[in-house]
């Protein structure tokens, strides 16, 4: 088992225009667009956001095929939607065998329903294929800064978020090596029914609960120790700076937002 | 004599067939002999961890053979296992494995895990508490009780608790004050000559290793390019010193002492064997040879 | 003229309220001045109190009895909690946990970023705080990729972004290899004989121990030692009975002196040792015996 293995954080360094614009116009484009998709009613619409998603794939230069791995964890759900969806819509039968039945009006909102989930997935994959993990969690932090005024305690969660994403791989590297260890005191995790499995966990799962607190503990008293006492009157080495072609997307964004919902109200498309 | 454990033309590679293809052990041939005290020696990085964890199956060779007394321990999957049982790895930080409620049951989780009855895991369990210099009374206690250098000696005891024919740690004396480094190492060797076990022992210090060991292996880019008696790997210092190493700080004075124009043998690797070095040739100048 | 200390402690006790009473202290009556731009290791085994007392610099912990002033600041008073951790910096024994950020310079920028420094000037302390430790070439790097060594310099350009009178290592070097070691040593000597930044040195490595101009050796909470290395190496039988060890050129020396030898303990670096035993050896022999 070669935990290192697994790729995280999923950014994949460049230059490109996805990769240069603000991270919060980003985060806009991706939330407006997921809007889109949900607004979505018919052929028009759908192909719509589609080849606009397509286009920014092509953009973000990130290989056609990372995405489709990217998204290789959902193919159980996309399935089983498609399979509800085909049997258990009602209207004109095409095909029947005992309770089973397609309708046109199945295969209709199957496909879609595939669709919305692959876009849904494709365009967040595109927010975090090409920002970084950090410029993400930045980004976040200034568009939420708002709720700040409801007590929504922003600051303390991006803090947490940039805190798991520099943990993440240290994490990763323990676990291999308490695996390792018990597995030189004979532990066996691959025999033996669920049960024993889980079981098995225990020798790796308490190492590293303890450990992770020992690493809170020192971590919290290290950033203590650099003067760390939350946001007031805190600054930033990275600021964010919106240009010109920042404006443009977010624009871009809403316009298709709103065209989205003109085709479906207006015209029902 | 038959190696207890054999590597031929061992090679490993991570992620291979990708862009991070990385070579850690490049056809490395070992001998190591039953009884005998193996000293590793390498910069962080040069493959002794990876070397060491073939010693015990934990680590699949990408080719060549592992051998315990004379078997493929990949031969077949129930050999692979039991070879852990045989071969004892002692992890660097081993404290950050415990896991559980009393020091006990944590020395016995190898034991247990080797199908052992009620009885014989007692009898072992309380055996190696006694070798890695754990008292009784600390047995019931939680493990995370108790200090650094404790947890240390707990868990250590449980690999011991195996018996293992061959006893691998890597660095058991990292991060420790002098005091408990000397009396770890002062375990292991009672644990060696009760069970005239054969240890293979990691370390940083070349003081250590030059005291301890019989014969040394240095890993450097997943070779080994010297294998031999402390006297004869260090005399190899400079190219050591260029493989980031360096020989023991005796060894550095003498032969200062040899450049300063003193005829005096500089094979000197611990105090005491310069203290008799140094009365030696101070006899030999009183009878004025 | 000395200067005036940068950390001054006087009578300073410390218990942990959790102990039992009659619990011997952790700190125990402890008086001592640093001064300021001096190098100082302080000695000590495993539970001797050298890390209690590294925390008080910071005020981590504050004294039960005594006082301790940091700078002319008294630790005991909340109101000066900033402010002196703004002056003395911390560098921990485990280098994983004390890097904040996933990238080098993010983490270097945390001090000064909490001590609401202008962004254009964090930049600037930054590239200077990463060339001072040797790292700026890595400043995008993600910490988990380097090596131990590595990771304790980020931690020290992080110190030194703050710009603090004084860096404390608190076994700092404890968990690293000898090449780790030599490196973090060599940056923090670098920073106290260019820069002038007073180093604490905390450690049981005698080797590191010996590169201080002050040696304060510590044991069960008390200070049983204190002098330029040479002089408080020459103790070989106090440190031993703390715990320490000595350098093996001082064990050598001391071993010879116990058989007779007129031989001086203060002889630490190889280079003087093996000329103390050479001029030994080339010495005509004084006894007239043939």
């Amino acid at each position: 088992m070669a935990l290192k293995d697994i790729t995280l954080g999923q950014y994949f360094p460049g230059n490109s225009l996805l990769h240069r614009f603000d991270p919060r116009s980003k985060i806009l484009f991706t939330v407006l667009f997921i809007a889109a998709i949900f607004l979505c009613k018919g052929l028009v619409s759908y192909g719509i956001t589609l080849l606009i998603l397509l286009m920014m794939i092509g953009i973000s230069k990130v290989q056609p095929r990372v995405f489709l791995k990217g998204m290789k964890p959902v193919v159980f759900i996309v399935v089983c939607t498609a399979i509800l969806n085909l049997f258990y819509t009602s209207g004109t039968v095409l095909w029947s065998w005992g309770i089973l039945k397609i309708t046109e009006e199945g295969i209709w909102k199957a496909g879609f329903m595939v669709l919305r989930i692959l876009m849904l997935i494709a365009c967040t994959l595109l927010l975090t294929y090409t920002t970084s993990p950090i410029l993400l969690t930045d980004g976040l932090e200034k568009l939420l800064r708002p709720l700040k005024k409801l007590n929504f305690p922003v600051h303390e969660l991006s803090m947490m978020m940039s805190i798991a994403l520099r943990f993440i791989p240290t994490l990763i590297q323990e676990t291999d090596k308490i695996i390792s260890a018990q597995k030189a005191r004979g532990a066996d995790f691959d025999s033996g029914n669920l049960i024993q499995k889980a079981k098995a966990l225990i020798p790796i799962l308490i190492p590293l609960f303890i450990s992770s607190f020992r690493r809170a503990e020192e971590l919290a008293i290290a950033m203590e120790c650099r003067c760390y006492h939350g946001d007031e009157g805190r600054t930033s080495l990275r600021q964010l700076r919106y240009a010109g072609r920042d404006y443009g997307l977010i624009v871009f964004s809403i316009a298709l937002c709103a065209g989205i919902v003109v085709l479906r109200v207006v015209f029902g498309l | 004599m038959e190696p207890i454990i054999s590597l031929k033309q061992l090679t490993h590679i991570y992620s291979p067939n990708t862009p991070f293809e990385q070579r850690a052990l490049d056809r490395i041939d070992l001998d190591i002999h039953p009884g005998e005290y193996l000293g590793i020696i390498g910069r962080t990085g040069s493959g002794k961890s990876t070397l060491i964890q073939h010693l015990n199956g934990l680590a699949k060779p990408t080719s060549g053979q592992v051998l315990f007394e004379g078997q493929d321990i990949w031969a077949d999957k129930a050999l692979t296992h039991s070879i852990r049982f045989q071969v004892g790895l002692v992890f660097q930080y081993p404290e950050y494995q415990l896991f559980e409620e009393t020091v006990y049951r944590d020395i016995a989780f190898g034991p247990k895990n080797m199908k052992l009855d009620e009885a014989e895991i007692d009898r072992r369990v309380r055996r190696a508490a006694e070798f890695a210099g754990l008292k009784e009374d600390v047995l019931e206690r939680s493990p995370f009780e108790l200090s650094g250098g404790q947890k240390r000696r707990v868990a250590i005891a449980g690999v011991i608790a195996m018996e293992p024919k061959v006893l691998v740690l890597d660095e058991p004396t990292a991060g420790l004050d002098p005091a408990g480094a000397a009396s770890i190492l002062a375990n292991i060797e009672a644990y060696r000559q009760a069970n005239h076990a054969t240890i293979v022992i990691v370390s940083h210090s070349m003081e250590d290793v030059a005291r301890l060991a019989d014969r040394l292996v240095v890993v450097s880019h997943g070779t080994l390019p010297y294998i031999g008696t402390p006297r004869e790997v260090f005399s190899h210092g400079a190219a050591l010193e260029e493989l980031g190493l360096g020989v023991p700080a005796m060894n550095r004075v003498f032969s200062r002492v040899r450049a300063m124009g003193v005829d005096i043998d500089p094979a000197v690797y611990t105090v005491e064997q310069a203290k008799a070095a140094f009365l030696a040739a101070w006899r030999k100048r009183k009878e004025g040879k | 003229m000395a200067n005036d200390p940068i950390i001054k402690a006087e009578h300073l006790t410390f218990c942990y309220p959790d102990e039992p009473a009659g619990h011997p202290p952790v700190l125990d009556d402890i008086s001592l001045e640093i001064e300021a731009g001096s190098f100082v290791a302080i000695l000590g085994h495993n539970g001797s109190g050298k890390s209690t007392f590294a925390k008080h610099i910071n005020a981590l912990l504050t004294p039960t009895a005594g006082k301790l002033w940091v700078d002319g600041l008294d630790t005991g008073d909340p109101e000066n909690l900033l402010n002196i951790r703004g002056k003395v910096g911390m560098v921990f024994q485990n280098p994983d946990n004390q890097i904040v950020a996933s990238v080098v310079e993010e983490d270097v920028a945390f001090g000064p970023e909490n001590l609401g420094v202008p962004p254009a000037e964090i930049r600037q302390r930054v590239d200077q705080a990463l060339k001072m430790v040797g790292m700026y070439d890595l400043r995008e790097h993600s910490p988990h990729l380097l090596s131990g060594g590595q990771k304790q310099r980020v931690a020290i350009a992080g110190i030194i972004a703050m710009m603090p009178r004084c860096i404390v290592l608190d076994e700092a070097t404890a968990m690293l290899d000898p090449v780790g070691r030599r490196e973090t040593v060599e940056t923090i000597r670098t920073l106290n004989e260019q820069y002038g930044i007073t180093v604490l040195l905390i450690t049981h490595h005698m080797d590191e121990a010996a590169q201080a101009q002050r040696l304060i050796v510590m044991a069960g909470g008390h200070i049983i030692d204190d002098g330029p290395p040479a002089q408080v190496f020459q103790h070989v039988d106090t440190l031993r009975s703390a715990g320490l060890a000595v350098p093996e050129t001082v064990a050598l020396l001391y071993a010879l002196k116990q058989e007779g030898f007129d031989v001086p303990l203060d002889a630490i670096s190889d280079e003087a040792c093996a000329q103390v035993l050479a001029d030994l050896l080339k010495k005509p022999p004084h006894l007239g015996g043939e």
